[in-house]
């Protein structure tokens, strides 16, 4: 088998809470503990469980937002949850994160294209704003946006504008693997199926790799490869997605599968 | 005569002098037992229409500009404030969707459920506290006799939603309104309180409106199904008639849109565009910019209500024409 892209081994992360009062006990919360997974090339692997399974943690750990108490994770065969920030730093483009909330993850006062050149310079692959803003104008407009919105800024955009626009800045960095925590959690029924639509186009496209965190079922059955499902910090249970959703082994995904309402359409309706 | 009949309502809100209308023209009605699901997306009147219902829409930037709206046949919007209170909160009950906002952080849980007793029926410390442990037995509250005492921070959000529901039907109310009761829990937490609702409509026989934006947890517990798009009613029938024949292109479009648990799509069929703005100026049908069936009488004449079939309410100029 060749390597694949990512491969997490072990992984732990543990909080320390602070104790009650003066002398109370210091608690360890392990929000993740002892996860491993790999996502090969062009994969789409989805992390889904319920809140406070640990699944937007792993996400975190892996873009160093959070520290790892144990464990590897390695990109391209490199093992960087050890890394200074100053060697992570290159690795920042090739793993890039979309949020959840289109409202706090763009800064209020940048212009959409400050938002989105900012990130091309920091990495090198532009020098000039002329350059930039080609590539911001072709950017927007793969993610279907009017180019000529770069000159604005994002308070002047709805829910769905700006969760494309959070696309664009990812994306326009190609990266080689894309971490979607809940990226349309926050967006109506609507809106969400064009943003899937979007994400899951751009990520065919690309080719790119994605690790896609959702407490959403139906929204994981559309766009991953494979599922993990995960509960208390633990992976319960991972397969091809076929297999999961068709012939789920563990008692928990099963108990998840069987609590989502369903709609029954047609004339078999009693 | 039913239960709740709303009739026609407006609500409009003032902004920069000019009063834009919210909700427009909405009327249902809701009979004993029987359990009324209105879905919609953000933005579309759902929780103001039942924040109407309450009362509770409050101060003078959003009112009630037109409209009915009886409960046991009496009109609640010329009800005198006085008599309103004994209707609300004992005969008429409300859950809101974030728990730990609407229960008071520095109460016992139990005083918060006692109040609303002492309030509307004349009943002792004790005996409001020993009804207050039963409720929470008969919501499902582990322990009650110690969770009582309990503070909301020290509860889970799920049984904090319990609690609200124990506190909503603590005075045996006729109607409950649920406003997106489950949005803020897990899916399997939300399994348990929606089937808790259902068995304790069976056996109070409550009548039950239940807001959400979620189409699943509608169409599994509702008995009937009114669709809001934009401050309007565009489809209306009960769940086994809606989703027999869909007659708006609207609800079409909603039921395309979600990616489903149980069926493998490629590409979903998204509406195209999004919802207008209030501010927005709009002629005709508010649907028609997004309609892929619109003609220019979509977009000059806001179509009537009709009836597509006996009991399936429709406002399109087209009905039915999205059946597939």
């Amino acid at each position: 088998m060749s390597e694949p892209l990512l491969r997490i081994a072990n992984l732990k992360t543990h909080f320390q809470t602070k104790g009650v009062g003066l002398f109370g006990k210091k608690k360890v919360i392990k929000a993740v503990d002892g996860v491993s997974f790999h996502i090969a090339p062009r994969e789409v692997l989805s992390l889904v469980g319920e809140s406070g399974c640990g699944k937007s943690t792993v996400g975190r750990t892996l873009t160093h937002l959070e520290k790892a108490t144990s464990g590897e994770a390695r990109f391209e065969g490199r093992n960087f949850l050890s890394m200074t920030p100053a060697e992570f730093r290159p690795l920042r483009r090739e793993i890039q994160m979309i949020f959840q909330d289109p409202f706090a993850s763009l800064n209020p006062r940048l212009k959409i294209e400050q938002t989105l050149g900012e990130p091309l310079f920091i990495h090198g692959l532009c020098k000039t704003w002329d350059e930039a803003r080609t590539k911001i104008a072709a950017m927007l407009e793969t993610v279907g946006m009017d180019p000529k919105v770069m000159a604005r800024h994002p308070h002047e955009f709805s829910g769905g504008q700006r969760q494309r626009i959070g696309i664009a800045r990812v994306m326009i960095l190609k990266p080689k693997l894309v971490i979607a925590d809940e990226a349309v959690s926050a967006l109506d029924v609507s809106i969400q199926a064009q943003v899937l639509n979007l994400i899951k186009k751009l990520q065919r496209d690309s080719g790119v790799s994605m690790l896609f965190i959702s407490h959403d079922l139906g929204v994981v059955r559309h766009i991953s490869d494979r599922v993990a499902v995960m509960f208390e910090g633990k992976i319960v249970e991972i397969g091809e997605k076929r297999q999961i959703f068709e012939a789920p082994e563990h008692d928990y995904t099963r108990k998840l599968l069987g609590s989502i309402p369903r709609v029954k359409i047609g004339k078999e309706v009693t | 005569m039913a239960l709740l009949e709303v009739e026609n309502l407006e609500i409009a809100v003032s902004s920069k002098g000019k009063l834009l209308p919210i909700v427009q023209g909405v009327s249902f009605d809701v009979d004993d037992n029987e359990t009324l699901g209105i879905v919609g997306e953000s933005g579309c009147g759902k929780s103001l229409t039942s924040l109407a219902i309450m009362g509770l829409l409050g101060g003078t930037t959003v009112r009630i500009t037109n409209g009915n709206i009886r409960f046991e046949g009496v009109d609640l919007l010329t009800l005198p404030e006085k008599d309103r209170r004994t209707i609300m909160g004992n005969r008429m009950a409300m859950i809101f969707q974030e728990p730990m906002t609407s229960l008071n952080p520095v109460y016992r849980i139990g005083d918060q459920i006692i109040e609303n007793l002492r309030q509307h029926e004349n009943l002792s410390y004790a005996k409001a506290r020993d009804r207050a442990v039963e409720l929470l037995t008969l919501v499902r509250i582990p322990n009650p006799g110690e969770r009582v005492d309990s503070f909301p921070h020290q509860l889970s959000g799920g049984q904090r939603q319990r609690v609200m529901i124990a506190m909503a039907l603590s005075c045996d109310p006729k109607l409950l309104i649920a406003d997106e009761p489950t949005t803020a829990l897990d899916v399997t937490v939300q399994k348990e309180v929606l089937d808790l609702m259902a068995d304790l409509q069976k056996r109070m026989g409550t009548a039950i409106v239940l807001i959400s934006h979620d189409l699943g947890v509608i169409a599994e517990t509702c008995d009937k199904i009114a669709v809001m798009y934009r401050g309007r009613v565009a489809e209306a029938a009960s769940t086994a008639d809606l989703f027999t024949e869909l007659a708006h292109p609207y609800t079409r479009g909603l039921l395309n849109s979600i990616p489903f648990v149980d069926r493998d799509i490629e590409w979903l069929e998204a509406i195209p565009g999004r919802v207008p703005t209030l501010e927005e100026e709009l002629t005709g049908c508010a649907f028609h910019p997004r309609c892929a069936l619109a003609t220019d009488l979509c977009s000059l004449i806001v179509p009537d209500t009709s009836q597509f079939k006996p009991g399936h309410a429709v406002q399109c100029h087209f009905p039915g024409k999205v059946t597939s």
